[in-house]
């Protein structure tokens, strides 16, 4: 067995057995922690395929962004889980129907003689392909629009999420700086009439 | 080398997987939210598959760009599980009727 076969094989065991205990884990810590790990089996899956730079993209973004906000949200709530699981296994029946339904659809599309999946031969690339140079090359000229349409999701993303979690408190002890800059001088200052100051003698002045 | 069947038939476990996950955890929304990420996870896999064995580099830009809005999703999504916490003192779908519906 060639050892491309062998880590295919480790890789696709170990993320199907991650991604039960995902769906199955009674602690959501432990769902989290065990969707990191299907997340890295399938990192190395993308290595295998020669997509180096998205399989590092999705360790970075998604194990270190992403599933840090999910256990940060996680550790962060007060989960009841008795309740939550509650009647868990209740509708695995319907479950299991309805991905056997899925399943057997794919089963039909892939297996179709039109797909002709059996003619694709894997790719073998030269060792000094750069995959992260091809992808810059085509993300940067034919979807330089659909880039810049990301970059905006992504800028709404961080305003809502700042937005929706805001809380204003009443005790706030915050500067409102349009309200300083909108200051009069007649607000802050009175401008008193009183009459002149005496002349003080000359003598007395003089020991001063 | 292993054929191209074999990543589709994994991406299509994964998603099976993640469809009953979202039967088994109907009450819990934050696992919900992970059984999503599974899926997208699965689409994604396909595409770097199929971009692989086609020698085409437009399914692995969708790839990017699913990741993207993926990270979005799961950004908004959770910040409103916050806001929801804060206000119910729960995340069970059933405490969601305020609408009656």
């Amino acid at each position: 067995m060639e050892f491309k076969t062998l880590l295919f094989y480790l890789f696709s065991t170990v993320t199907v057995i991650a991604a039960l205990r995902v769906i199955t884990a009674k602690n959501p810590v432990h769902a989290v922690l065990f969707l990191v790990l299907a997340f890295f089996n399938v990192a190395g899956l993308w290595m295998l395929l020669q997509a180096e730079f998205l399989s590092l993209a999705l360790i970075m973004v998604y194990v270190g962004a992403v599933m840090v906000l999910f256990l940060f949200v996680v550790m962060m709530l007060d989960i009841n889980i008795e309740r939550v699981r509650a009647g868990f296994w209740s509708n695995l029946p319907l479950g299991i129907f309805v991905g056997g339904l899925l399943a057997a659809e794919m089963a039909v599309v892939l297996s179709g003689k039109y797909f002709g999946l059996a003619s694709l031969p894997p790719q073998n690339l030269p060792a000094n392909y750069s995959n992260t140079k091809e992808l810059a090359r085509v993300l940067f000229t034919d979807y330089a629009y659909p880039f810049e349409i990301a970059s905006v999701i992504l800028l709404v993303a961080i305003i809502v999420a700042v937005m929706l979690t805001l809380r204003r408190r009443k005790d706030n002890k915050a500067m409102h700086s349009s309200d300083q800059i909108a200051v009069k001088a007649k607000d802050r200052m009175r401008i008193v009439k009183m009459a002149p100051e005496v002349e003080l003698p000359s003598s007395q002045g003089d020991k001063a | 080398m292993i054929p191209l069947s074999h990543y589709l038939i994994l991406a299509a476990i994964l998603f099976v997987i993640s469809v009953i996950g979202i039967f088994l955890n109907r009450k819990n929304l934050i696992v919900l939210l992970m059984a999503i990420e599974l899926m997208l996870l699965a689409v994604n896999l396909n595409f770097v598959a199929f971009s692989h064995y086609l020698n085409d580099l437009s399914g692995q830009l969708f790839v990017f760009f699913i990741l993207v809005v993926a990270a979005a999703e799961s950004a908004i999504g959770l910040a409103i599980l916050v806001v929801l916490f804060r206000n119910l003192s729960s995340i069970e779908v059933e405490d969601l009727d305020s609408l009656k519906g």
